[in-house]
């Protein structure tokens, strides 16, 4: 009996990063704990968040159990499915806010672009380590073109902020991979020289949005709100914070968007900059181990993979701090494990499932 | 850029060229960039810890003083509840905005001593200290909360010159709900109450909370529930600069809610007080219908309870006292109250057994004055002792003889029997616009063999007997059905067989647009008998008013009327004799009365139901009496219209 136990124990656990897992559900804590008071501690946001965190921690396991290699076979087809799906938006997409990005499949709508946060990455380390050893300028070329297509796909659905963000992900493959620093700094000026016309093609509202963040008191009540607010929930946080529950600006419903994009002024308006800092620290410790993880992968699909995860977690985090915080324009983008929402923090745990795999097979084929 | 960050397939050896692949080398590049990037990790989060200690620590002042001061509030505007009248247009429940003085306790030290203080100015009463106390427990500590409402002028005025005082507390004008009939017809229009948890998960699930922001109040019971969407309207928003108080300096922005619709009944409430008067002390209910629509004109549940006691949140005395009483003044009879329906369901097996050919209309039996299963010694008993001798078709249901459904029931099969009924609506929710209702028992094999499912009983307990068609025959046994599955039956019947899913609610009005939406009064059911058949139950009906159990209920009316009493046993005397007077008041039997009329052309039928008030003739036809006289002839007393010649019009009550 005693065996059976240890044996299901170690059947649980033996893929597990216990610190990668730890600083995890220590960010999640704090996810909960802040989304009692952003939700006027009514517990139905929380059930559910727990609920979704259940089923994420499973999927973490099964992914944890994969091998890296069986993860790179489906990266062709997963790849090629998630173009077609983004073919299939802008043909018949379902239109909500004035922007195509759903698809209806019947039972329930999906918004392709989160399948390509995934299989982009993939399709791209699939395509490295296959040409691993002679890799050249053609191969970075055709690169780009994989990682062009979505992002061009996604931009005119539009939803930039996504087409940003898979971009990052697909440049951290190219840059991981050994892309050139000439080509890099290349690609920095050309930005540079573009970024006046792209001004021109962009959508009013994106606009505002750059105009706001340049000046938030531009639009007091309309898109520099957000900004202004956060700003006020952070700032009168101070040191220590108000303390939990006791945030005016979270509480009189002067903070937008409080359970999901904006929690961090939740967070910081309550906690102050001592937990702003803890925070941090629980980010950094859990990018540090997965940056270990990567150090020692075995293959090179393995590091460009974990790497680009490890990469997508900070970028995410980094970005959402900075918008609260008035770093950034106000784009939609989510603090990870920490803002409410279950499909982010299904892909999160996935991501960190993957992580531990390579983390578990990387001895297996080294030795 | 020095040399050594420069790392591509042409630094490592060209592209192109068959070089031998150098794994070691290529790690070392691909961990070197990988510390590069932790580096620039580190660096990002080390910029972000700076704005926040530039936000937190050097800014903190300023930020702190934004925060507590001048700032811009979305508030948002209630709209005006929907108001609910009868069909006449008579007002049933409606909104009024009346001042309240509110307190915010997460802005107030010392809520005792603040309340105290206040109590000094304007009248605070125990019981408002009490219901301040239950309803900050049921409160998050940011809401504003009314230690106490309808404030008058001059109270109104000595706090606005104290106000300076008293930070964290405000007079607001909220609307309050009234109902100017009270007890009458409470079972119907139902009351509001605070949101809580339950509702706001209702809320969240039609997809509205952003139209309940700032809604205190929504429907709890009855019309006030079931149509709440339609009378809570859209909600407004204000964008106002308020001070370190919270209080609004000035507006900048206005979006006006949307007043809810109003309901307009099918309930007709002179009519109800008639009905609800007729009761008197006495427990019970009653629904009327106009079979020809399924309009409810009247709807009784007695006793009732004042539902403006619950508006502003009942006070814990008055709850207990409404919920404790044995006399269940909560409990909706009509739709929540099963009770076995007597001899109320002949009517109906006879037209059964006219349809499926078991008995003709002049078939006889002879009655001695209790029937016996073949072979049995146990004597079901007749009413009648002695018996009513030869009786057809037409006396069993003018007399009331129970030997003859007895024998009819002996001769039918159970679940033909159940099947027919069901079609009448009964052991079915009649699909009444409120909520609550209760299905009801019509037994069948299938129905007892699901009953006494389980472990807990035996198969005997499963089987179907004789005995218990024998019982049912005359509507004692597992039989329940409420009040409105038999108003609904009877109109049904006076209807000729057609029949409209009754509802409470005539039509809905948007204030706004002016347009009105009538619910819609088709014909739901339709019973498939032949036009003789249905003319010689309904002619039984007349004789039962004219020269049977109830005649001298409608003795001189001026219409023709057709009826059917019945009584229901509480209580089983295992084969004594059934004496009133013997028995405790609450196991005395249940007095039920159906009817319609006119007979000819029926415009209203009603179901009657007297809680242990004994015979049902004499308990129950009467008060079916009053209605009818007040509907067709605009009475509210029998008899009044002798001394009044064309009388008719509105009297008043």
């Amino acid at each position: 009996m005693v065996q059976l136990i240890a044996r299901v124990w170690e059947v649980l656990t033996r893929r597990i990063d216990s610190m990668l897992f730890a600083a995890a559900l220590a960010i999640v804590g704090v996810g909960l704990v802040t989304l009692f008071s952003a939700a006027d501690q009514s517990m139905a946001r929380e059930t559910s968040q727990a609920m979704s965190l259940a089923f994420a921690i499973v999927l973490m396991w099964m992914f944890a159990n994969i091998a890296p290699q069986t993860l790179a076979r489906a990266a062709v087809p997963l790849y090629v499915v998630a173009v077609a799906m983004l073919i299939g938006v802008a043909m018949f997409g379902v239109v909500v806010n004035g922007s195509r990005r759903w698809l209806n499949l019947g039972v329930a709508r999906f918004q392709p672009s989160e399948l390509m946060k995934v299989a982009l990455p993939l399709m791209l380390a699939w395509y490295f380590q296959k040409f691993e050893g002679r890799i050249g300028w053609r191969d970075f070329a055709f690169a780009a073109v994989l990682i062009v297509v979505p992002v061009y796909l996604i931009k005119r659905q539009p939803d930039l902020g996504t087409a940003l963000l898979i971009g990052a992900s697909g440049f951290y493959v190219l840059f991981l991979a050994g892309l050139s620093w000439k080509v890099i700094v290349g690609l920095f000026a050309l930005g540079a020289a573009v970024g006046p016309m792209v001004w021109t093609h962009l959508h009013d509202y994106q606009r505002e949005r750059v105009l706001t963040f340049l000046d938030p008191s531009r639009d007091p009540l309309g898109a520099g709100y957000h900004s202004t607010q956060a700003s006020i929930a952070l700032g009168s946080g101070g040191i220590v914070g108000k303390g939990w529950l006791n945030g005016t600006q979270t509480h009189l419903d002067f903070l937008p968007e409080r359970h999901t994009d904006f929690i961090f002024a939740v967070f910081g308006e309550e906690f102050g900059l001592i937990g702003n800092a803890l925070l941090l620290i629980l980010y950094l410790l859990l990018i540090g181990r997965a940056m270990m993880i990567t150090a020692h992968a075995s293959t090179l699909f393995a590091r460009l993979l974990s790497g680009t995860i490890t990469l997508m977690f900070f970028t995410y985090a980094f970005v959402n701090m900075a918008m609260v915080s008035g770093i950034l324009p106000v784009v939609g983008v989510p603090l990870p494990l920490v803002s409410y929402g279950g499909t982010a923090l299904i892909s999160l745990f996935i991501g960190l499932g993957i992580l531990m795999s390579v983390q578990a097979h990387r001895k297996l084929v080294t030795s | 850029m020095t040399r050594r960050l420069l790392f591509t397939r042409r630094d490592s050896g060209g592209f192109g060229t068959s070089e031998l692949r150098n794994p070691e080398r290529d790690l070392y590049h691909f961990r070197r960039r990988l510390s590069l990037v932790a580096a620039l990790v580190f660096i990002a989060f080390c910029g972000l810890f700076a704005r926040f200690f530039y936000l937190q620590v050097v800014q903190h002042a300023h930020f702190e003083t934004l925060a507590e001061t001048n700032r811009i509030a979305i508030v948002p505007i209630v709209p005006n509840r929907g108001v609910i009248t009868d069909r006449n247009g008579i007002v049933l429940a409606q909104s009024y905005s009346a001042y309240t003085l509110e307190i915010t306790p997460s802005r107030v030290a010392n809520l005792d001593e603040t309340i105290d203080k206040l109590a000094q100015i304007v009248d605070v009463e125990p019981r408002d200290r009490k219901r301040f106390r239950k309803l900050l427990e049921e409160s998050r500590n940011f809401e504003s909360l009314p230690i106490r409402t309808k404030l008058t002028d001059e109270e109104v005025a000595r706090f606005a010159v104290n106000r300076y005082r008293f930070p964290g507390v405000d007079i607001k004008a909220r609307l309050f709900r009234q109902y100017p009939f009270g007890e009458i017809a409470s079972h119907v229009v139902g009351y509001i109450g605070r949101i809580n948890d339950k509702d706001n998960e209702r809320i969240a699930a039609w997809d509205e909370t952003a139209n309940y922001k700032g809604s205190d109040y929504i429907g709890k019971v009855g019309v006030e529930l079931s149509y709440e969407r339609e009378l809570h309207g859209t909600t407004g928003v204000e964008d106002v600069e308020v001070d370190a108080g919270g209080r609004a300096v000035r507006t900048l922005r206005r979006t006006p809610p949307t007043a809810g619709n109003n309901l307009t009944l099918s309930l007709d409430i002179r009519l109800q007080q008639v009905a609800e008067a007729a009761f008197g002390d006495r427990r019970g209910a009653l629904v009327a219908i106009d079979p020809t629509s399924g309009d409810v004109l009247a709807f009784v549940s007695k006793p009732g309870y004042d539902p403006n006691l619950f508006v502003d949140g009942i006070d814990p005395a008055n709850w207990q006292e409404l919920n404790d009483s044995p006399d269940k003044p909560l409990l909706n009879r009509p739709l929540r109250g099963a009770y076995p329906p007597g001899s109320t369901i002949k009517p109906y097996l006879a037209l059964a057994a006219l349809t499926s050919g078991k008995r003709t209309a002049a078939q006889t039996i002879y009655d001695p004055g209790f029937f016996q299963i073949p072979g049995q010694a146990h004597r079901f008993r007749d009413d009648k002792p002695g018996g009513h001798g030869t009786v057809d078709m037409y006396k069993s249901i003018v007399q009331s003889c129970d030997t003859y459904y007895y024998m009819l029931a002996n001769d039918t099969d159970i679940d033909d029997t159940a099947r027919f009924l069901g079609k009448l609506g009964f052991g079915q929710k009649t699909g009444i616009d409120v909520e609550g209702e209760l299905t009801g028992v019509l037994p069948s094999r299938e129905w007892k063999r699901q009953r006494f499912a389980g472990k807990n009983y035996r198969e005997e307990n499963r089987k179907w007997y004789l005995g218990d068609s024998i019982s049912a025959g005359i509507g004692q046994g597992y039989n329940a059905f409420t009040p409105m599955q038999l108003a609904h039956a009877i109109a049904m019947i006076a209807n000729d067989g057609v029949g409209y899913t009754p509802h409470l609610v005539k039509s809905v009005t948007n204030v706004k647009t002016g347009e009105v939406r009538v619910i819609a009064s088709q014909p739901s059911s339709r019973l498939d008998v032949r036009p003789a058949d249905m003319a010689m139950i309904k002619r039984a009906l007349v004789g039962v008013n004219k020269e049977g159990t109830s005649a001298a209920a409608f003795k001189d009316a001026k219409y023709v009327s057709a009826g059917k009493t019945g009584t229901a046993q509480v209580y089983s005397l295992k084969g004594e004799k059934y004496s009133e007077h013997r028995v405790d008041e609450r196991l005395r039997d249940h007095a039920w009365f159906e009817a319609y009329a006119p007979a000819d052309h029926p415009t209203i039928a009603v179901a009657v139901l007297v809680e242990n008030g004994g015979f049902g003739a004499s308990a129950a036809a009467p008060i079916a009496r009053k209605v009818f006289d007040r509907y067709l002839l605009g009475e509210s007393e029998p008899g009044a219209a002798k001394d009044v010649p064309g009388a008719g019009d509105d009297e008043g009550d």
